[in-house]
């Protein structure tokens, strides 16, 4: 665990360290949206992969961080490190309180419910006018930041803020699969009722799942202002993150943290290469395809088709 | 040490479906009382309402565990369990993708079990050598009856005072059908366990049965007070057995 920790810290330093080295502004504004989308995907798994309950509402959690980020901007501006921690006590918070409501309900109305509060939470924000309502909100970043006497870009404060949340959230997922916590959940989504018959307390832990799921979407959300410039509802609240961070680790793999990272990364550079090359129009169609591809060939994702072929080799 | 069941006037519904109508019945300490009847006539949903899993609409449950008096009806599962209650449920539900190891640890999911792993392991694997065979593969590639054997494993993980199996004869040849039902027997002298156990097949439940319940359409149709009295009446004849 410890050891882990540290190499995914160190993993981080480096790869912050790389990027200053090649300091070109592109490469921070697509690695950011594909860490965002780490950060999303990782998420997301820590409901929908570990305890099997199928979230279609990750962009309103996603929206809840960015919109605390607006409405704090407008309010009392505080710097963006804490608005990331606001945004996910906000989405944690919301993410309780969906929980005590729906997860009595499962399966596919689990599901409806959370998409139920995507669309419940965008009407919200676009009668809400402090916010910028329909018409959306400005948010003008500064073009540099100084952080000990060191002078950076704004973006490289941004992509640094997004790279140490993604080692965050890694770190977590993968503490919490190795955990009672983790062997609770996957009780859950094999059988709840022998989980219930092992004492597992399955509404707790199912709490505690969403709880933790949409803190880090909200977390993932909150720089996303600061990030655009111009915050609207329905990019905010855009299908690319529902879609996304359910496409991400199914493609990936459930189970493992590991398979949202792959998944994230292979989707999300994918996105970036199609929006220069062709249009961002196309990014949705490309996750579609996959979605397809994987579920036809490989339905445990790219983790569960590595561990098959592991395991073929080793019987041999 | 005396643990036992006191179920009084339990009505249940799944929505508006009333399933259980007014059913009473006690399962004092040390016995094992059978609740017999065919499919779809509420056994399962009575065992439920005993676990907290599903809500009783009314009636009340009271388990005496060494003693002392707990009412369960609106207690949550996971409390019930840490008093000392266990079931094996309807049609086994072990985790099949997790090794027989694995599952048992899972009974023992409680921090109070967590203290006497290691024993009741042990005790598990002697009870059930097979298990002790298989203890590194993974549960669903089991036969039916060494399922069943792993299902009442991974209860008895937690320590029981009182055993609630629910149709443990589901699925399982006569030859292993018989097996098992000699083990919960033998389980129950072993640990003093109080066992209430649902069960279809009539002739098999009541070889081990102290007392026995009828249970017809949600409501008790025919108390035994001994395995000899059911086996010999004329309502379970006709209603039961259809001869």
């Amino acid at each position: 665990m410890v050891k882990f920790s540290l190499i995914a810290v160190a993993v981080g330093v480096a790869l912050l360290l790389g990027a200053h080295w090649v300091s070109v502004d592109y490469l921070y504004f697509a690695t950011y949206t594909i860490l965002q989308f780490v950060v999303l995907a990782t998420a997301w798994n820590i409901l929908g992969g570990y305890c099997g309950y199928v979230n279609f509402g990750s962009a309103a959690f996603f929206a809840l961080g960015a919109y605390s980020s607006v409405f704090l901007h407008k309010a009392f501006p505080l710097p963006v490190p804490l608005l990331i921690v606001v945004g996910g006590i906000v989405s944690g918070i919301v993410g309780l309180g969906m929980g005590y409501l729906t997860l009595r309900l499962r399966g596919s109305f689990f599901a409806i419910a959370t998409l139920a509060l995507a669309v419940v939470l965008a009407t919200l924000v676009v009668n809400w006018d402090y916010v910028g309502g329909s018409r959306g909100a400005y948010i003008i970043r500064p073009e540099s930041i100084d952080i000990l006497g060191l002078k950076i870009t704004y973006i490289e404060y941004l992509f640094a803020l997004m790279l140490a949340l993604t080692v965050i959230a890694l770190i977590a997922a993968r503490a919490i699969e190795r955990s009672q916590l983790g062997f609770g959940f996957a009780t859950i989504r094999d059988d709840e009722l022998a989980a219930e018959a092992c004492g597992v307390p399955t509404l707790k832990l199912k709490l505690i799942a969403t709880t933790l799921s949409g803190a880090f979407m909200g977390m993932a959300g909150a720089p996303f202002p600061y990030y655009i410039g111009y915050l609207q509802p329905s990019s905010a609240f855009g299908l690319e993150y529902a879609v996304n961070s359910i496409a991400m680790p199914m493609i990936g793999g459930t189970t493992s943290w590991v398979g949202p990272l792959v998944g994230a990364i292979l989707l999300g550079t994918a996105q970036q290469y199609a929006t220069v090359t062709i249009s961002s129009a196309v990014n949705l169609l490309i996750v579609g395809l996959m979605l397809v591809a994987f579920v036809i060939i490989a339905p445990n994702g790219i983790v569960g088709l590595v561990q098959e072929r592991l395991r073929a080799r080793r019987r041999q | 040490m005396a643990s036992s069941i006191t179920i009084e006037n339990v009505h249940a519904a799944y929505g508006s479906v009333r399933v259980i109508h007014d059913v009473s019945m006690t399962v004092n300490a040390g016995e094992t009382v059978a609740l017999l009847g065919t499919n779809g006539n509420g056994k399962s949903t009575l065992m439920k309402c005993v676990m907290g899993i599903v809500k009783p609409a009314a009636g009340r449950i009271v388990a005496e565990i060494d003693g002392v008096k707990h009412d369960l009806v609106g207690m949550s599962t996971e409390r019930i369990v840490d008093l000392g209650i266990a079931l094996v449920p309807e049609g086994r539900r072990l985790f099949p993708k997790l090794t027989v190891e694995e599952n048992l640890l899972l009974g023992a999911f409680r921090p109070t079990a967590r203290a006497k792993i290691k024993e009741n392991m042990t005790f598990c694997f002697e009870a059930f050598p097979r298990l002790a065979e298989r203890r590194k593969q993974l549960a669903g590639s089991m036969s039916g009856g060494e399922q069943q054997m792993l299902a009442l494993a991974r209860a008895l993980m937690l320590s029981p005072r009182i055993l609630l199996v629910d149709e443990p004869s589901v699925g399982l040849a006569p030859l292993l059908v018989a097996r098992t039902i000699d083990a919960i027997k033998q389980l129950k002298d072993h640990y003093q366990l109080t066992v209430l156990m649902a069960e279809q097949n009539f002739t098999q439940a009541i070889r081990i049965a102290d007392r026995g319940y009828v249970i017809v359409h949600g409501k008790i149709a025919f108390e035994g007070g001994s395995a000899a009295e059911l086996n010999n009446n004329d309502l379970i004849r006709q209603f039961y057995l259809g001869m």
